[in-house]
């Protein structure tokens, strides 16, 4: 990684990776409310406000859900609102979520992923975003601090694009990532500023010159038009996102693609994980590549609005791929599973040589079970043999479970 | 009525883009029961304007003021009107039954 402006080494951890971002987005309205472990981001922001470093209303609520009401009434009334939360917290906010996008509110919140209940359990797991990944939110996943340090800024400025105007969740692995020391470039605070700019809303509460309001009732005869603009937006932030992370790229030197491929092209055997796991993998593919084994990795950036197409594009042709999901879906395909079924079953039909990889679904991590070299380096071995049953969902690190 | 719009001509969210636009939501056709008021029995007393909750009684305003007219293009028919008169010059009937004079 070259930056292309200066920046300086840190050691951080990935939650106060991000409250740096926030720091250097300066927004207007912070709303704050603790949950391990997103907790450790709004303690650093709250040092930075002390401190009289950001000129942020730090808004301290009663809950999540007044959290993300907060949030929803200062973006409405014209600011640039943020929070961040965790598992249960992202749970409680679940109604207002829905309300944020429907809006078309550019909300950023940083999320540090975390099991939900019960039974009680505050470490690592999807479970929180799998929930919440259909209520309108754009949803970016990242592997480190450095990318949840990259992914914020880049969210705020897609949330505000005027054809998108909808929010914006970035995820990290919870402990993970969000509470280990890591090194990481931090930018200086005028080029991100340039970049991040201000926001002008088209239409806010509280420019009493040009009013408006928001969230009228909408019946049978408008609501399902409001839909419908909801969805085309949130289809088109794919482009904007790509469009934007080219901007972000000048000043970081880093890329943005929606999905990271990690020795793909030549693959027999692909990996597809998010976040902080996606690291651990690529250190068994450069392993395992030095013994001359054709595996890669497939990690997963952009995950609201899902990109079918290029997903396909990317995994036909491969012999072997497995989906390690972080999430249980209790009666159904795992998330990100689901949808690479779905991603491969759109190439395939356009795919003349029906070259459809056996696909298999493991769940593995929940509540933040360690997930080790070891297992993804057999993992990898097993695929490359093609023997095994990819009707049945594999779990990784369960005891009384085979792969 | 009025011609109902596309996905790609109304604001985004469901925002309504000026300001006092509910005098175009014609309420009127949601009451089932009207008022029908005595203008001969009526003493102007300014009650029924003041508490109806539609604000749909116009008054002639001045040192002795009138009401007029109810405004059935956003009466919705509750009958605080007829309640509230001191001296019962407001009746409540159905719509379109014999006593309905108006259409």
């Amino acid at each position: 990684m070259i930056p292309v402006t200066k920046s300086k080494t840190h050691a951080l951890t990935g939650a106060q990776a991000v409250a740096h971002a926030m720091k250097q987005i300066n927004p207007d309205v912070v709303s704050v409310f603790p949950i391990t472990p997103q907790t450790e981001i709004m303690m650093q922001f709250s040092q930075f406000h002390a401190d009289g470093l950001v000129e942020t209303e730090i808004v301290r609520v009663e809950s999540e859900h007044s959290s993300m009401s907060c949030c929803v009434g200062a973006s409405a009334a014209g600011a640039r609102a943020m929070t961040a939360t965790s598992s249960a917290g992202l749970a409680l906010m679940w109604e207002i979520l829905g309300v944020a996008s429907g809006l078309r509110l550019p909300i950023v919140m940083p999320i540090v992923n975390r099991a939900l209940s019960a039974p009680i359990n505050i470490h690592g797991d999807h479970s929180d975003a799998m929930g919440a990944r259909d209520q309108g939110w754009l949803q970016i996943f990242s592997e480190n601090a450095q990318e949840a340090y990259e992914n914020t800024l880049l969210a705020v400025r897609l949330a505000e694009h005027k054809d998108v105007l909808l929010p914006v969740m970035v995820c990290q692995d919870g402990f993970i990532t969000s509470h280990c020391v890591q090194n990481l470039n931090l930018f200086e605070d005028n080029v991100v500023k340039k970049f991040v700019g201000d926001y002008n809303p088209k239409k806010a509460l509280l420019n009493t010159d040009d009013p408006v309001t928001y969230g009228p009732l909408q019946l049978q005869d408008y609501y399902f038009e409001t839909q419908k603009q909801r969805a085309d937006a949130i289809l088109n932030s794919k482009k904007i996102y790509l469009e934007l992370g080219k901007e972000l790229s000048k000043v970081t030197g880093n890329n943005y693609p929606l999905f990271e491929e990690y020795k793909l092209k030549d693959a027999d055997a692909v990996i597809v994980v998010m976040s902080s796991t996606a690291g651990n993998t690529k250190v068994v593919v450069d392993k395992l590549r030095k013994e001359g084994k054709k595996v890669g990795l497939l990690k997963p950036r952009l995950f609201r609005p899902f990109p079918y197409a290029e997903f396909g594009k990317a995994l036909v042709g491969k012999k072997y791929v497995a989906v390690l999901d972080r999430a249980e879906n209790y009666g159904a395909n795992a998330p990100l599973f689901g949808e690479v079924k779905n991603a491969l079953f759109d190439s395939v039909v356009c795919d003349e040589n029906k070259n459809v990889p056996k696909l298999k679904s493991y769940i593995f991590g929940l509540g933040g079970r360690n997930i080790f070299e070891s297992e993804i380096e057999d993992l990898f071995n097993l695929l490359l043999t093609g023997k095994f049953d990819e009707t049945k969902v594999g779990y990784i690190g369960l005891r009384g479970e085979q792969k | 009525m009025t011609k109902l719009k596309t996905y790609k001509e109304i604001p985004i969210g469901g925002l309504i883009e000026k300001a006092g636009s509910s005098v175009e939501f014609k309420t009127g056709d949601w009451k089932a029961f009207k008022p029908v008021w005595d203008k001969e029995k009526c003493i102007h007393c300014m009650i029924c304007p003041v508490l109806c909750p539609e604000d749909c009684i116009p008054v002639i305003k001045g040192k002795d003021p009138k009401r007029k007219e109810t405004d059935f293009d956003y009466c919705k028919g509750c009958g605080i009107c007829a309640k509230v008169c001191p001296v019962k010059c407001i009746k409540m009937i159905e719509e379109g039954s014999e006593g309905d004079s108006s259409d």
